[in-house]
């Protein structure tokens, strides 16, 4: 059985508030997913609930991986079980270096079984391994070596979720606008990367303002996301669309959703003083 | 060897190990001074150690002293009944030359702490204190012949009385402060280093210490003097097992850094749970000259120290760097104190505390900048780290300058495991005891790195057991 990730009319809350009102969403291992949508609409939300961050509270809908009921389940139980969340803005865990961290991640995620306390995957085979991806990565080895995220610049954060996703191999894996804070050149080469590390192992979501992106990894599916539902769902050609001609579109077939929307952008976004 | 991108594993160790410190060794002592504290007490410790007259008076005077100087009344609560301690025992009658001379039990004790093998492996001069009495070293043929001088005060005072009258009690008089007092009429055994002018010492000189004794206080006294152009690192660790009625630790560590001399002093220290830590340390540093504090403090029922640089002339620089566990029952009162006697001095304290499962972590630190020292350049950052809403962290910086031209800096943020940072590393397969040790142990690594590797793997260790014992 392929593996698959199901979602079926999940409704979502932060403290009261509802942000995704009945989202649909079924992503095999091997297909490429693109989701797309304007400001506030529910993207990365959805990448987070998906991964089981505590914040969100779950008030009706379901989600199932092969089958399985996973929203009891911790974020670390969702890893065990293949999922992977790219973060948009990944937090910095200082005096933690990046290898000693993936040396635990990997052999967790690999040994499902393991308990707290017992011997992580031998050290030489996890530095060989590294030290392959960085290459294939383009990233110095002393990279490793820095501090998760501690001062690391956008596009190198960027290139650090890259690496573990990488390493963790995980069977279905949400990318939060990668692409963004990176240059040209840089977008291009974490596309190929993602494309490297084989698409075609994974089930991938893609959330993305830009088509650079989706250039080495065409989206087999487009999701259009407004006021926290899938309004639309297409091939390559709505992602083209969205890109070129935006979402006045969107917005306006779909006014109830577009209303929605406008409402949670005020929420969330308080004007600054 | 090849390029080592991995820092040694945070050790996630077996249920074996939580054991490891938290065991007691029947010991006879073969002289043991009957409980409490008066006159003819001091005078007994004295004459045990066959001391001359000089060093007689100045216990007994500062007897006096500890005996008119009131409780501090800031810091921890200290609920101690002075006469019910015993102030001093002797294990063994005569210091061992070799490890074949240590007595059987002493040397299971020593075993399980991993001593010999500790030695073998890194230790050119090991000083193992096991209650009031150095009982165990060796020293290095080579730093002998160099003139570095390294055995316990004890023999110190019989073998180069001259030198340490010369300094003893000359950074920490006798009536500093009631706990130095106190140490100054009892005191027995810790370290004397003297190494002579431009030597430099090249590996760290070692000394453990472990109290072992229900209801028995131990007063190491230290006395280091670094002397023109010369460097020296000494480490301290300290574990004791575990017991039920009160114990006290009051030590007092005097350091004199000469002209361009450089001296750094770790400490790592694990007491038991009931345990009062109430330690006075403090370094003059001369001309030029670098003196270093690294103090860690694991465990105690309450640990009160300071560890201080006075910077006596132009060019001299002291950095602190501390680090205090609190876990429950525990009240970390750490810090340290920055003294800016000359121009042109500077001065870095670094302060980390975590404070877990009901326990309590303080920073106290001073700043002082006297008149006339101007062009003084100091910075403060203190973080403190606070696992669950049980527990408590506060911060007491002290800050006094009487010059104008100073650049004094102060930092100090207190952060809760943040939500985010343990769903990052959960989203990545880490449980959420991993996750929360994974951080601690980066939150302590400007710390860790700093210390020889043995003392970084225990360090890891130790922060591991205190994260799992107090889960639940």
């Amino acid at each position: 059985m392929t593996d698959t990730l199901k979602i079926d009319n999940l409704h979502v809350s932060v403290e009261g508030k509802p942000i995704l009102r009945g989202v649909n969403l079924t992503i095999r291992r091997g297909e490429t997913h693109a989701l797309m949508g304007p400001n506030g609409s529910g993207k990365s939300t959805l990448g987070l609930v998906i991964m089981g961050h505590p914040k969100y509270e779950v008030t009706a809908g379901t989600m199932t991986f092969n089958g399985v009921d996973i929203l009891d389940k911790a974020a670390d139980e969702r890893a065990r079980l293949g999922l992977f969340y790219a973060f948009q803005r990944p937090v910095a865990i200082p005096g933690v270096k990046l290898a000693d961290f993936l040396r635990h991640a990997a052999t967790n995620v690999r040994h499902p079984e393991r308990k707290e306390g017992e011997e992580l995957m031998p050290m030489r085979e996890f530095r060989k391994e590294l030290k392959g991806k960085m290459e294939q990565l383009r990233m110095e080895s002393e990279f490793a070596r820095r501090y998760v995220n501690d001062g690391f610049s956008g596009g190198e954060m960027k290139r650090a979720e890259i690496l573990q996703l990488a390493m963790l191999q995980p069977k279905i894996a949400i990318l939060d606008e990668t692409d963004s804070g990176l240059d040209a050149d840089a977008v291009r080469l974490a596309s190929q990367s993602i494309a490297e590390i084989g698409r075609e192992k994974m089930g991938l979501l893609i959330i993305t303002h830009h088509d650079k992106l989706l250039e080495h990894n065409p989206p087999d599916f487009t999701h259009v996301i407004l006021g926290g539902r899938i309004v639309e769902t297409g091939g390559i050609e709505l992602a083209n669309e969205l890109h070129t001609q935006g979402y006045d579109r969107i917005r306006e077939m779909y006014p109830d959703a577009e209303a929605a929307n406008r409402q949670m952008v005020e929420k969330e976004e308080p004007v600054v003083a | 060897m090849s390029t080592d991108i991995l820092s040694p594993t945070i050790a996630a160790d077996p249920v074996g190990e939580i054991n490891k410190y938290d065991f007691h060794t029947e010991s006879k002592p073969v002289f043991r001074a009957q409980k409490g504290l008066n006159a003819e007490i001091v005078s007994q410790i004295s004459e045990m150690k066959n001391e001359p007259d000089w060093m007689r008076q100045f216990r007994l005077e500062a007897l006096e002293i500890f005996f008119s100087k009131p409780m501090p009344k800031w810091g921890g609560n200290i609920a101690l009944d002075f006469q019910d301690i015993y102030y001093y025992l002797k294990p063994a009658d005569h210091q061992g030359k070799t490890w074949d001379d240590v007595p059987e039990e002493i040397k299971k004790t020593f075993d399980r702490l991993g001593i010999p093998e500790a030695e073998k492996k890194f230790l050119s001069g090991v000083k193992a204190q096991f209650e009031s009495e150095v009982i165990y070293g060796s020293l290095k043929d080579d730093l002998a012949k160099k003139g570095v001088l390294f055995t316990d005060t004890d023999s110190a005072v019989r073998e180069h009385p001259e030198i340490v009258r010369q300094y003893l009690a000359t950074v920490i008089p006798s009536n500093d402060n009631k706990f130095a007092a106190l140490n100054s009429a009892v005191w027995s055994g810790g370290s004397f280093i003297y190494v002579p002018p431009g030597v430099k010492i090249d590996f760290p000189l070692q000394a453990y210490f472990r109290i072992n004794a229900e209801r028995m206080g131990q007063f190491e006294r230290t006395l280091i003097i670094v002397d023109e152009g010369a460097s020296v690192h000494y480490v301290e660790g300290c574990t004791a097992p575990m017991y039920s009625s009160e114990s006290l630790h009051s030590a007092v560590v005097e350091i004199i850094v000469k002209r361009g001399a450089r001296c750094r002093y770790t400490t790592i220290q694990n007491w038991a749970n009931n345990i009062y830590n109430l330690v006075t340390k403090r370094a003059m540093a001369y001309a030029d000259a670098t003196m270093e504090w690294i103090d860690g403090n694991l465990g105690s029922r309450l640990t009160m120290k300071y560890p201080s640089v006075y910077m006596m002339e132009p060019g001299a620089r002291g950095e602190i760097l501390s680090i205090a566990f609190a876990g429950a029952g525990q009240h970390q009162d750490a810090g340290a104190k920055l003294v800016h006697c000359a121009p042109n001095t500077s001065g870095q304290i670094i302060s980390k505390s975590i404070s877990k499962n009901g326990g309590r972590a303080s920073y106290r630190g001073l700043v002082k900048v006297e008149k006339g020292a101007k062009n003084v350049k100091t910075n403060v950052v203190c973080d403190a780290l606070i696992l669950d809403a049980k527990s408590r962290s506060d911060t007491y910086p002290y800050i006094e300058i009487s010059e104008q031209d100073v650049s004094v800096g102060h930092e100090a943020s207190v952060s809760r495991i943040g939500e985010e940072q343990l769903f990052y590393l959960m989203s990545r397969g880490l449980t959420e005891d991993e996750a929360s040790a994974m951080i601690v142990n980066g939150f302590i690594e400007p710390l860790v790195k700093e210390l020889p590797m043995e003392y970084a793997v225990e360090m890891n260790r130790l922060i591991q057991l205190q994260m799992e014992g107090s889960v639940g």
